[in-house]
């Protein structure tokens, strides 16, 4: 198993906000998880990433046989964890190429593998801006500033497919996205797959996972995973919405005295 | 990307680098500050009549000038009879190959990282290395030589090109501009004099590494550059010391002067020891640095990249009196742990026409305080003269200070006067961002603060960028938890 998640909580600023969340994911699988605003999804992928206003009072996080919680954000990514952020942010000045250069370098020290020359780094950058159809010009300018919603979220994918994650975390990179980028990204993140690696699609929207398909979809509410299912899951909840899930819940929280 | 490259490499040491002592014998004069102190010097360099009599005058306005009290911190105690006005090097031969020189000497410029070996040469640069107080060696002067160009020590300017500094020392910070420069003017113990030519654009970066080494030894460096008509000429100064206990004063001078046409670039990457963590022992830093646009169409241009020093109070400025003339201030000031800045500039728009802008960049981390103090000033006789200024603050961490004063004078109402200014903090998002990638924090920290500096750093020579990155992130080093 590569990732596994026992009973997780956290707060954020004394509020409890994943509230015992259990999931495993082995490599080769994607997993999509769905769940109303606010009930901590994106909390949830912080907190496997490091984010330090998050206490993590109870519970266990495992990758590939390690201790995430134990390490510092750096050491997480380098040990493959890569998280798409929902909202990514701008740095004025660094040029996006030299950062991810700085970056690759850090994660393959890491990894025992040599470094790239610049010859053989142009190279990879190139192959891979081709394989998520990401424009050279952005990749020469300024980390995200001045990008578009939507070039920072294929940025991220770029970011993905230069560094190599074990795991790979995508907040909400769907939305945002013109359909045709939609439908690239999609095409992308499906080649970069592999029976080593795995995803984790946060998502509202279904249409993502037509391109993108789960092998389980997880439903997140209230700082817990209330429902998995596989595929059909999504299209359920496309349909449905979230209300039956949420009265299933609150029904069984009566039922348990909560 | 090289650049980025470099700087990230030089990161992982912790303590000052440069923070040593050589042992070198030095002749060293008595502490204390008299007539006498000034007619040693004077005689020491085998001076004539009219550069001691300068000496005096300079000496006498000292006496009577108050030390300034404007600035954003509480200028220190400075005992001036306890310091000793001269130190030069044993032996004052010059060498006619580096085989020549004191092997220690040059062990102490390795760990330095003074290039003065075969590849910096052929890289284009002559260094006149001031070791303390006297040039120990003067590369490529043949060549320059050949173009007409002088490139030498003040002391050998004063003896062989006496003309020149009678006419043009001091005219531009005059003896009695300000207490500092008042007691340059009498004590001062060498410096760099460089002369262009008329119409002669000097081929390589002139470059000049200062450093103080002798225990207690103030250091009152004299610098006289002078651009003739349509002349070019771009100027490095670096300065890098050991580590000690006791506060080191400085006190240099530095002047230019720009004719018709021509264009001076003066760059400086400052690393003196800032003190210790607590603020202990460093380098006080108080400069005088101008320049005159005397012809029209004529420009300069300070860069300044300032990282070391426990105190830093310096304004290099320009007097803009041709017509059409520019001048442009670049400067990024950072200050750690309990360093003082208090640092920016002046442009005195005098001739019409004229332009000037300035990019001030100041960084604070630890409980540094960092000051931006600047003066636009628009004459009479300005008509339709411009000037822009920018001015941004980063601040790391909550102890530390950022603080601009900028003062606008006008008297010409067709002169335009643009300011803007921002402050900002280095966001823990752009941190962790950068750690989700696999970057710890201190390179996180080094990358945006370099990225935020680029405007300033890409002024700079392609060698000294490098190094003024490494020292950026050097600087900046235990500033995040
Ligand atoms: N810094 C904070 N202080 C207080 N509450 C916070 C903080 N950050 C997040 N929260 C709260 O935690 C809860 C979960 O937020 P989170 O961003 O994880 O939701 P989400 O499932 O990703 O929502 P969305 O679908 O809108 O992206 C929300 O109620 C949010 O307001
Ligand atoms: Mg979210």
């Amino acid at each position: 198993m590569m990732l596994s998640i026992k009973n997780l909580h956290a707060n954020i600023e004394g509020k409890e906000i994943l509230k015992g969340i259990n999931l495993e994911v082995n490599a080769g699988e994607v997993h999509a998880i769905m769940g109303p605003n606010g009930s901590g999804k994106s909390s949830l992928a912080s907190v496997l990433a490091g984010r330090e206003n998050y206490e993590v009072t109870e519970g266990e996080v495992w990758l590939d046989g390690k201790n995430l919680l134990d390490m510092k954000p750096e050491e997480r990514a380098r040990e493959g964890v890569f998280l798409a952020f929902q909202y990514p942010v701008e740095i004025p000045g660094v040029s996006n190429i030299n950062f991810l250069k700085t970056a690759l370098s850090e994660i393959r020290t890491h990894r025992n593998l040599p470094q790239l020359s610049a010859k053989e780094f142009l190279k990879m950058t190139r192959e891979k801006q081709e394989l998520v159809e990401f424009e050279a010009k952005l990749a020469n300018r300024s980390l995200n500033q001045g990008f578009s919603g939507g070039e920072k979220k294929r940025n991220e994918v770029f970011q993905l497919a230069m560094l190599e994650p074990k795991l790979s975390i995508l907040d909400e990179t769907d939305s945002g996205l013109d359909i045709d980028a939609l439908r690239i990204v999609s095409s992308g993140i499906n080649k970069l797959r592999s029976t080593e690696n795995a995803f984790v699609l946060i998502t509202h929207y279904q249409r993502l996972l037509e391109y993108i398909v789960p092998d389980f979809v997880h439903v997140l509410y209230n700082g817990q995973i209330v429902k998995s299912g596989n595929k059909d899951l999504a299209l359920e909840l496309e349909e449905k919405g979230y209300d039956w899930l949420k009265e299933e819940f609150h029904g069984n929280a009566a039922l348990n005295g909560q | 990307m090289e650049k980025d490259d470099i700087m990230l490499d030089q990161l992982a040491n912790k303590e000052y680098e440069f923070g040593f002592v050589t042992a070198i014998d030095m002749d060293i004069s008595e502490t204390g500050l008299n007539e006498d102190t000034v007619r040693f010097i004077s005689a020491k360099k085998n001076e004539p009549q009219w550069m001691l009599d300068w000496r005096m005058k300079g000496y006498q306005a000292f006496l009577q000038q108050e030390m300034p009290e404007w600035q954003n911190f509480k200028m220190p105690e400075m005992d001036f009879q306890a310091i000793s006005y001269y130190a030069a090097p044993k032996q004052q031969a010059k060498y006619a190959s580096l085989d020549e020189v004191d092997p220690e000497l040059l062990r102490t410029f390795e760990k330095l990282g003074i290039p003065m070996s075969e590849q910096k040469q052929l890289a284009g640069v002559a260094v006149d290395v001031v070791f303390d107080s006297v040039s120990v060696t003067t590369t490529y002067k043949k060549h320059l030589n050949e173009l007409g160009i002088i490139f030498c020590s003040i002391s050998e300017a004063v003896r062989e090109h006496p003309e020149l500094v009678q006419k043009y020392l001091g005219s531009v910070v005059p003896h009695t501009d300000n207490v500092f420069a008042s007691l340059n003017t009498a004590v001062f113990s060498d410096g760099s004099f460089v002369y262009i030519p008329k119409g002669v654009r000097c081929p390589m970066e002139l470059s000049t590494y200062f450093r103080i080494n002798a225990e207690n030894t103030g250091q009152f460096e004299r610098t006289l550059i002078i651009a003739d008509e349509d002349s070019y000429v771009s100027y490095l100064e670096g300065c890098t010391a050991p580590m000690r206990d006791e506060n080191q004063l400085h006190a240099a001078v530095v002047e230019l002067i720009a004719m018709k046409g021509a264009e001076i670039k003066y760059s400086t990457v400052q690393n003196w020891y800032p003190g210790d963590k607590e603020g202990k022992g460093g380098i006080f830093n108080f400069v005088t640095k101008r320049g005159a646009c005397r012809g029209a169409h004529s420009k300069i241009s300070w860069t300044q990249v300032e990282t070391g020093s426990a105190i830093t109070w310096k304004y290099p400025s320009i007097l803009l009196q041709g017509d059409y003339s520019a001048g442009e201030f670049y400067s990024v000031a950072v200050t750690n742990h309990m360093q003082i800045a208090d640092t920016g500039t002046k442009m005195h728009h005098i001739g019409a026409h004229t332009k000037s802008r300035i990019i001030s960049k100041g960084i604070s981390a630890g409980k540094g305080q960092n000051s931006y103090r600047g003066l636009v000033q628009m004459g009479p006789r300005a008509a339709y003269s411009r000037n822009f200024t920018q001015c941004d603050s980063l601040l790391i961490g909550d102890l530390c200070g950022a603080h601009t004063f900028p003062y606008i004078e006008s008297k010409n109402n067709t002169a335009t006067i643009e300011h803007e200014a921002t402050t900002s903090k280095i966001g823990e998002d752009q941190v962790f961002y950068l750690n989700q990638r696999g970057i710890d924090s201190e390179q996180a920290i080094a990358l945006i603060v370099n990225g935020y500096a680029k405007d300033v750093l890409n002024q700079l020579p392609m060698e000294f960028a490098v190094e003024a990155q490494k020292l950026l992130s050097l600087t900046l080093e235990g500033s995040v938890g």
